[in-house]
């Protein structure tokens, strides 16, 4: 899950690093006390989930408290790529000598989280590794071996930084390490960090990413900053339908019910697990079928979460059919996913025989799945038939 | 022959009395030779027994029972105590794990495999089904019920290397339907880091004589077949490769999260097309549907 | 006893209701939780009925001919038997 720059700004600042006086804000006049208090001139950033805030205009340059107060009602209503600002932050204008980029991401070939480390900040760090290879520094580090200063000296020092900036960098660096570890992050990036006229440095700007699995570890860090348990920070805000999906798998941690994503067309999907999901959203597409959602079952759901899931896809506005597909099964029973497709469509009063376009799920405990399926009428499909002939076949049937 | 397990390969089950556990243990004991399932592990539940399987405490008092070092785990516990059954797997030798548990948090999985380096052990998953040698041994749910992964893996000379579990039966039935058998399969589990990719896997299939071609399959995200394509050319391998890639609709909606963990799609070097580019460039074949595999198979190992 | 779902019956004998070993048996041996200790004597949880996964480790932890399962959509009975 993403975080919002103010944010990320905050979880920096819990690791001890450096950041401006910054203040979040999600009322235009309350913009004037924060620009009062920092007494000088200020950035006002929007705070969206996207990029391209600047040229969106929604980073603007503040002389005074008027100002400041007539740029942030502006951007507060300010849509950047579909996004509508969660508030806006009013930070000090820094003066800035130098601009630097640390960040720390994971390396799923190496398997090891890894530091990047630039003395040219301020632009895309893929851009400067492209044009000045020489000025971005890699280092990997060890996730049972505990995370010693060295490591982020060795960073730092091979960009060529030396001297004062070296000393003051590094247990910046360090500190970013460690939070990116301790966090659970995907992403943990401070760009621009800067270092001003005085010498001393400072995170001018954080994008953090925590990865979803973890956040049940991160309860009273995420509460703290007030993110929401239902919120998903995706590319866009998930909808109805999605958090309902989302309810449906909370539920109960048996199987997996996810990834329910909203489509608009007339073919509801109930389909598994995640590659065989992939395969026939591709499959469902490339025959001409609307899909009127993606999801993903898997690791062998209960019955009531089957159910759930096929339920609440039945009831989709715009939902003619749905098809029950999966590649096959090895810990999902076939058994199992049929009894809770047809209890759904008899507990909404429909007719399984004519609700289920297709179910094409071979694999464990097939049998016993045709057995319930033959006895509800509902038209099914073995191995033999292609995973793309029974996306067809769905199609064909609306 | 077969690569990681064959029929003298000991194992335990962690977790063994969760009911998924239940379940494939049952399945692994009727399968091929019938798995030697020495033990299972579920705190508090020493002196029961599922299936005949006497279960333990402790991994240690398992070993002890065993009387020698035993050779796997399959690893079932849910993701907050995973970590904790690995490290008492490895650190009681065990020398293969296959992890079956899925939304394990990055950072617990890198500690993982970095000791299982460390101690000379390796990890297959997380979030996978394990590996199966037809008509010998199944290490994990692959395939189900011993009759069902009868009926979807004959014996043969195809590797076949996946990131998700049923789509590894779905290939290898596939090409066992076509008269191409599997010499061994694996699935290797969907998540950003995992125990063992595919690149990692190809020099053991290089050294198993049986086996003449490899079929993988893959999605959106990560870098892992940039990885295969590089060992494919670095490395002067007799194995043709086939691939299957899933999820070309994300090219279109970057950003959103499909499919595994490891696949969201953010950079242009992530997409599906790229990949696919990528591969062939490295003389690696990519099907359009799974039912063309076999053909192309044929074709490549001819 | 018997509870009928849509898809699953399961039938204990009236004999054994009463017994509070077994009551506590099938308590632990039903991985989907049908069965509950309820005051020393065998209870059935209905809204579980459903998710009934065939594993006959009830039938496994009973005497004899006391406890069976039902399939519904076929016709069939589990019992010491399968």
């Amino acid at each position: 899950m993403r975080f919002f720059e103010y944010e990320a700004r905050e979880v920096v600042k819990r690791a001890g690093i450096p950041v401006t006086d910054f203040g979040f804000v999600t009322d235009a006049e309350e913009a004037r006390a924060v620009a009062e208090r920092i007494g000088g001139p200020t950035v006002i950033k929007s705070q969206v989930l996207t990029g391209g805030r600047m040229k969106a205009g929604g980073v603007k340059f503040a002389d005074t408290p008027d100002e400041a107060v007539a740029y942030a009602a502006d951007i507060l209503k300010l849509e950047i790529n579909g996004h509508m600002p969660r508030g806006v932050l009013v930070d000090p204008k820094a003066d800035v000598a130098q601009e630097f980029y640390a960040g720390v991401v994971w390396d799923g070939i190496r398997k090891q989280p890894v530091i990047i480390f630039s003395p040219v900040g301020g632009i895309d760090i893929e851009q400067v590794a492209e044009e000045q290879p020489d000025k971005v520094g890699r280092q990997h580090f060890s996730n049972i071996l505990p995370l010693s200063e060295f490591t982020a000296k060795q960073v730092i020092a091979s960009t060529g930084v030396t001297g004062s900036d070296l000393n003051k960098l590094v247990p910046i660096v360090v500190r970013l390490a460690r939070l990116f570890v301790e966090n659970d992050m995907t992403l943990a990036e401070i760009n621009p960090l800067g270092k001003l006229a005085d010498g001393s440095f400072v995170a001018l700007d954080a994008h953090m990413d925590m990865e979803n699995e973890a956040r049940v570890r991160h309860k009273g860090l995420l509460a703290d900053l007030g993110v929401g348990d239902e919120e998903t920070r995706e590319a866009r805000e998930p909808t109805e339908f999605e958090l309902a999906g989302e309810a449906v798998d909370n539920a109960s941690h048996r199987g997996v019910a996810g990834n329910v994503t909203e489509f608009d067309g007339n073919l509801g999907l109930v389909i598994g697990a995640g590659g065989g999901s992939l395969t026939l959203f591709d499959a469902v597409r490339k025959y001409g079928g609307e899909p009127a959602n993606y999801c993903e079952i898997g690791g062998n759901p209960s019955v009531e979460k089957t159910k759930g899931l096929a339920k609440l896809v039945l009831s989709k506005p715009g939902v003619d059919k749905i098809a029950v597909m999966m590649s096959i099964v090895s810990n999902t029973r076939v058994d199992i996913v049929a009894r809770g497709v047809i209890a759904a469509c008899l507990e909404l009063g429909m007719d399984p025989a004519e609700k289920i376009s297709i179910f094409r799920i071979p694999g464990a405990w097939e049998e016993e799945g045709f057995k319930i399926l033959e006895k509800y009428g509902v038209r099914y499909a073995d191995r033999s038939t292609s995973m793309h002939e029974a996306a067809k076949l769905a199609v064909e049937a609306l | 022959m077969s690569i990681l397990v064959d029929a003298e390969t000991t194992f335990i089950v962690q977790g063994i009395t969760g009911r998924e556990a239940v379940n494939l243990t049952r399945e692994c004991l009727d399968y091929g030779t019938g798995a030697k399932i020495v033990g299972g592990v579920t705190p508090g539940r020493l002196g029961r027994e599922i299936h005949g399987v006497p279960v333990f405490d402790t991994v240690q008092q398992a070993v002890e029972h065993h009387g020698s070092p035993i050779d796997g785990s399959v690893v079932t516990v849910p993701p907050a105590f995973t970590k904790d059954a690995v490290l008492e797997a490895i650190e009681n030798g065990i020398r293969l794990i296959v992890i079956v548990t899925e939304r394990i948090p990055r950072r617990d999985v890198a500690q993982m495999v970095e000791l299982a380096a460390l101690r000379g052990a390796r990890i297959i998953g997380p979030n996978c089904l394990g590996i199966i040698v037809p008509d010998v041994i199944k290490m994990g749910g692959i395939g189900g019920p011993a009759k069902d992964a009868a009926k979807s893996y004959a014996k043969g000379s195809i590797g076949v290397i996946s990131r998700s579990g049923g789509m590894t039966t779905e290939m290898s039935s596939t090409l066992s339907a076509a008269g191409l058998g599997i010499s061994t399969a694996v699935s290797i589990g969907g998540d950003a880091i995992i125990g063992s990719t595919y690149a990692e896997l190809m020099p053991l299939f290089e050294a198993d004589e049986e086996t003449k071609g490899i079929v993988i399959y893959t999605e959106p995200g990560g870098r892992m077949e940039a990885e295969l394509a590089r060992w494919k050319t670095e490395n002067n391998s007799r194995l043709p490769i086939v691939a299957f890639m899933a999820g070309k609709f994300m090219d279109e909606m970057p950003g959103m999260s499909f499919g595994h963990a490891g696949t969201i799609v953010e950079g242009k070097e992530d997409t599906a097309t790229e990949k696919i580019a990528r591969l062939q460039d490295a003389g690696i074949t990519v099907a359009e549907e799974i039912s063309q595999i076999p053909e192309l198979m044929k074709e490549a190992m001819a | 006893m018997r509870s009928d779902a849509t898809f699953i019956g399961v039938e204990v004998s009236d004999e054994v209701i009463g017994d509070t070993e077994l009551a506590q048996k099938l308590e632990d041996a039903c991985p989907v939780d049908i069965y509950a200790n309820a005051a020393g004597r065998v209870e059935i949880v209905e809204p579980n009925l459903d998710e009934c996964i065939l594993c006959a480790l009830c039938i496994q932890a009973s005497p004899p001919g006391t406890v069976a399962v039902h399939k519904l959509y076929s016709g069939e009975t589990l019992t010491d038997a399968a």
